[in-house]
């Protein structure tokens, strides 16, 4: 008998796309909503973001329910350091777990892209890149997902991040308003929107700062 | 650069003496090109008074969008249109090559072109290439004998049908079909439904996308609406605008000298045979 191979897979891709860009004083994180498999669309109305902590906010493209399976993780995580500290998680703090957690199942990983954005300890924007094996750098934006080819070169036309490899560690973060980062960011899903079919249909952002967290939502191509 | 350009099979068609070397080279982890897909929604429909065509104008590579306002629906004769899905060279080159055929025909036997003639020309060489031309096509017209409607797989199946629908949106699509087609439509109904189906595979196919093209045919004449409907405008675009600087980086600046130049001295000993 021949060598069989194994066709079934465990992983499938929804697509989407998601972006975060860091500012001096706040995070912009976004997501689009729609969840497809192959060439059929499973949901225009699918939210990749959550908040893990009250500073952390997390946006995650991939196979989602790998995504929902590593949010609950993380949610039951930040619960008993809350029982464990009377704190909430700081989003370095919550970084670093993320890439933990991701690396427990190198070897039956998480199909999971993700960005972790929110405020670190003096107040400043922080944005966290991963892999799906938890490989992880603090950059000043980023982008995940099906479209993040198109967003990404983009972004850095745009918002120049400089080296971490410089010393002094020059600031990451972009001296951009919030609103200039917000309009940065619908207009790259409009753009990606026109050019990938797998991110589309409604954004959803999130901007956290000083006072708090403000969401907003715009209509994408349904197409 | 003595060896000669591939060997062509005396009777036409594929040489395949590459295959082997390619499928060496794919598994030495070579990136093989990939083709422009039309991944469409293309439909046909009989009417009272003839044929309409539709289709939507999407043409696709793999995950991105190459072109979001292609032209799907082909001339063949001046009374017979064809949509094609698949690849996107293949429809394009098929279609023409037909076409020529057919006016070719026309000036030999001094008559109006037929369906079933583009039918026949168009299923014959499909089936010469077994699968290969990957062309799957909606063929409408009216001529002499009346409206026809026809669908061709890329094997150089045809079907004969009074509504049809291929491409990757032809399930969207034939949904609407099958719920609210009837016979005898007016050109206005006609146009509405086919309108409806091919939005039907924009909105919920992934490979079919931006605008809907229609065309109407009739005896002796014939409407092409390009962009008859056009659901999907970019949703924003941002009032300030963006710039994109100019300037390069300069990283390095080193001078080179050139060589010192050789100089002539007048008045030297001439050169003798």
């Amino acid at each position: 008998m021949p060598i069989q191979q194994a066709n079934w897979s465990p992983y499938d891709n929804n697509g989407g796309t998601c972006v975060a860009i860091a500012g001096a004083d706040y995070c912009v994180i976004a997501a689009d909503t729609r969840m497809s498999t192959g060439y059929n669309i499973l949901t225009r109305d699918y939210s990749k973001i959550i908040q893990l902590a009250d500073k952390s906010v997390m946006a995650s493209s991939g196979f989602q329910a790998d995504v929902r399976a590593l949010q609950k993780v993380l949610e039951a995580r930040h619960l008993v350091y809350q029982h464990q500290h009377n704190k909430q998680m700081s989003c370095p703090a919550m970084a670093q777990l993320l890439s933990n957690t991701l690396y427990y199942k190198r070897f039956f990983p998480y199909y999971s892209f993700n960005v972790l954005g929110g405020l670190d300890s003096e107040g400043k924007g922080c944005v966290f890149t991963y892999d799906a094996v938890g490989s992880y750098e603090r950059v000043g934006y980023s982008s995940q997902g099906s479209g993040s080819t198109l967003i990404m070169p983009f972004l850095d036309n745009q918002l120049k991040s400089p080296s971490p490899l410089l010393l002094p560690a020059k600031d990451a973060v972009t001296p951009l308003s919030e609103s200039e980062a917000v309009d940065l960011v619908k207009t790259c899903f409009a753009s990606a929107t026109e050019r990938d079919i797998y991110t589309g249909d409604k954004l959803e952002i999130l901007v956290l700062n000083a006072e708090g967290i403000r969401r907003e939502y715009m209509e994408l191509r349904k197409d | 650069m003595s060896k000669a350009a591939i060997e062509v099979p005396p009777k036409g068609g594929f040489s395949f003496d590459l295959c082997r070397r390619n499928e060496m080279l794919v598994k030495k982890g070579l990136n093989a090109p990939s083709f422009l897909k039309t991944g469409t929604t293309i439909v046909g429909l009989v009417f009272q008074d003839g044929v309409i065509l539709g289709a939507d104008t999407r043409a696709t590579e793999g995950p991105i969008v190459a072109d979001k306002n292609c032209e799907k629906i082909h001339y063949i004769a001046p009374n017979i249109y064809c949509c094609g899905a698949g690849t996107a060279a293949d429809t394009e080159a098929v279609t023409d090559m037909v076409s020529s055929q057919l006016t070719l025909h026309r000036h030999h036997t001094g008559r109006e072109s037929r369906v079933v003639t583009a039918l026949t020309l168009l299923k014959s060489h499909l089936f010469s290439y077994q699968g290969y031309v990957s062309a799957a096509l909606v063929l409408g017209g009216v001529d002499f004998t009346g409206p026809h409607l026809h669908t061709i797989y890329p094997h150089g199946s045809t079907d004969t049908l009074p509504f049809a629908t291929m491409g990757s949106g032809s399930l969207a699509a034939m949904a609407v079909f099958e719920s609210k087609y009837r016979e005898g439509l007016t050109r206005d109904e006609g146009v509405q439904l086919v309108a409806e189906a091919i939005s039907s595979g924009i909105f919920n196919d992934l490979g079919s996308g931006s605008n809907v093209d229609i065309c109407v045919l009739t005896k002796g004449h014939k409407e092409y609406l390009r962009n008859h409907l056009q659901p999907n405008p970019r949703t924003y675009i941002s009032e300030k605008g963006y710039s994109f600087s100019k300037k390069t980086e300069v990283l390095l600046t080193k001078i080179t000298p050139l060589r010192d130049s050789v100089h002539i001295i007048e008045g030297g000993d001439e050169m003798e045979e």
